[in-house]
């Protein structure tokens, strides 16, 4: 026996040296539980019908999903994700979910409430998840909800299960989306997320849409394309918060503004990743190009993140026109584009995609981080710069 | 701290607390209301600690673990027995142990 007296330690889960020292070990994987939803935003990436029966077949069974949880467990991950579709459309979510905080996983939830109901509180009141829910908020009346939500009557359904987490005592945090003539609906938001207790900052809000992850519907691409914010407009949105956008950039810029090179994989892609609703294990919740993924029923997670993963990160670009701009452009991890977008976009790991490199070069103008009509591949003096920047 | 510990008692792990061993790490995860002091906390436990931790069971009195625990290690049995009170108030006052005889 030793002599120390100093039998226990306490930490947090999310503010710890423990976590840090385990870097090798990924703190979270995702899970997507379904592709399914009982909403049908229209600038969603990957919804499919609520009540598709084929697809329900697909999907893994309570038990196989509990082995892939205990794995996760095993593994020495701290937190499991649950996203979807929306995860709470499966009739085994409150099985399930207790099974992963009885494996001593920590659960963050993404879900959009409107299937939050007594008995579910309930759960989470005598297990709580460990990290606050996460909640999509399309809309702060009937209306707005419905325009992007795409279903009549969830929104009151939504604002039923968000009172019902506020009232006991359920920490959550919402989150908006933002598109041409929302200006009114996101400033709703940020003015409704103000009596939340849970929130330390304002929501966040998507609004540069990711095309369909499955590349599976040019007609809603077309509709996504249609809803995206301009560069013009996305700066209009970013002044909003501009001090704080300004401070979390400059933190951002020190660590990762530089010229990525030929490599493919610059992101923390294949360092984690997402199980899909079918067995499939992703790089990263978004990315589904078939290369890319690695089926569990031939394999473990333990060995696609050892070894398929870090053979996929390995990928060097050929790509001239890659090679040429996002090889050479320091605005690269500034930028939104990556080996998931490129595939979203154009069926490929390493292509350029104009919307973002757009986005991104208007940002980096905003900022002062470049002239008009200048290039991130052209400049050379880019230290020089973002340490201007960051003084 | 005032010890709470009975020596004839027996003493077991809640059943809300999830312990796991990461890398070297020996860690208990509370997943209940009311364990641990926070929500978003987790702790980890130094060697004694896990050792203890480890060999509570039905039917075993704190005075039976240290006599356990002296036979295999080399301390005397009133540090083992001091070590052993000393966790255990630790753990009751998180909740993360139950006295059940």
């Amino acid at each position: 026996m030793s002599y120390n007296k100093q039998y226990i330690n306490r930490i947090l889960f999310n503010n710890s040296n423990f976590l840090n020292k385990k870097s090798s070990i990924p703190q979270k994987i995702d899970i997507e539980l379904t592709e399914r939803c009982n909403n049908n935003c229209i600038h969603c990436y990957i919804n499919q019908p609520e009540n598709d029966e084929e697809l329900k077949k697909k999907e893994l069974s309570t038990q196989r999903l509990k082995e892939i949880i205990k794995e996760i467990a095993d593994l020495g991950c701290l937190s499991i994700r649950f996203t979807g579709g929306e995860p709470l459309l499966r009739k085994d979510f409150k099985e399930l979910y207790l099974f992963t905080r009885r494996q001593g996983l920590k659960v963050v939830l993404f879900t959009n409430a409107t299937l939050i109901d007594e008995e579910l509180v309930s759960l989470f009141v005598k297990y709580p998840p460990g990290d606050k829910i996460e909640i999509t908020l399309y809309g702060t009346d009937e209306k707005s909800y419905q325009k992007a939500a795409g279903v009549k009557g969830n929104f009151k359904k939504a604002i039923n299960g968000i009172n019902l987490l506020e009232k006991n005592n359920i920490s959550f945090i919402v989150k908006g989306i933002y598109f041409s003539g929302r200006e009114k609906q996101a400033q709703s938001l940020i003015n409704y997320s103000r009596h939340i207790p849970y929130m330390d900052d304002m929501p966040s809000f998507s609004m540069n849409f990711d095309l369909r992850a499955r590349r599976d519907s040019k007609e809603k691409n077309e509709i996504i394309k249609s809803l995206r914010v301009s560069p013009e407009e996305t700066i209009k949105f970013i002044s909003m918060g501009k001090e704080e956008y300004i401070k979390g950039t400059k933190e951002f810029a020190k660590k990762f503004m530089r010229p990525a090179g030929d490599s493919i994989f610059n992101c923390g892609c294949g360092k984690g990743g997402a199980v899909d609703a079918y067995g499939k294990f992703q790089p990263c919740l978004l990315l589904r190009h078939p290369d890319a993924l690695y089926d569990l029923e031939n394999g473990s997670i333990k060995d696609a993140l050892n070894v398929f993963f870090v053979e996929l990160r390995k990928q060097k670009s050929k790509n001239l026109d890659y090679l040429n701009k996002c090889a050479k452009c320091f605005l690269s991890g500034f930028c939104e584009n990556c080996p998931a977008k490129s595939w979203m976009e154009h069926g490929v790991l390493d292509s350029p995609v104009d919307y973002y490199c757009e986005i991104a070069h208007a940002k980096a103008r905003f900022l002062g981080l470049l002239n008009e009509n200048e290039f991130g591949w052209e400049v050379k003096d880019f230290e020089k710069r973002i340490a201007k920047f960051c003084e | 701290m005032e010890n709470k510990i009975n020596a004839q008692s027996v003493y077991l792990p809640s059943e809300d607390v999830v312990s796991r061993q990461i890398e070297d790490e020996f860690l208990l995860v509370p997943i209940a209301s009311g364990i641990g002091s926070m929500e978003d906390e987790l702790y980890t436990l130094n060697e004694t600690g896990r050792i203890i931790w480890e060999r509570m069971r039905p039917g075993l009195s704190v005075e039976n673990l240290a006599d356990e625990l002296s036979r295999e290690y080399d301390a005397s049995r009133e540090v083992i027995f001091e070590d052993i009170c000393g966790i255990l108030n630790e753990l009751l006052k998180l909740k993360m142990v139950e006295k059940v005889e």
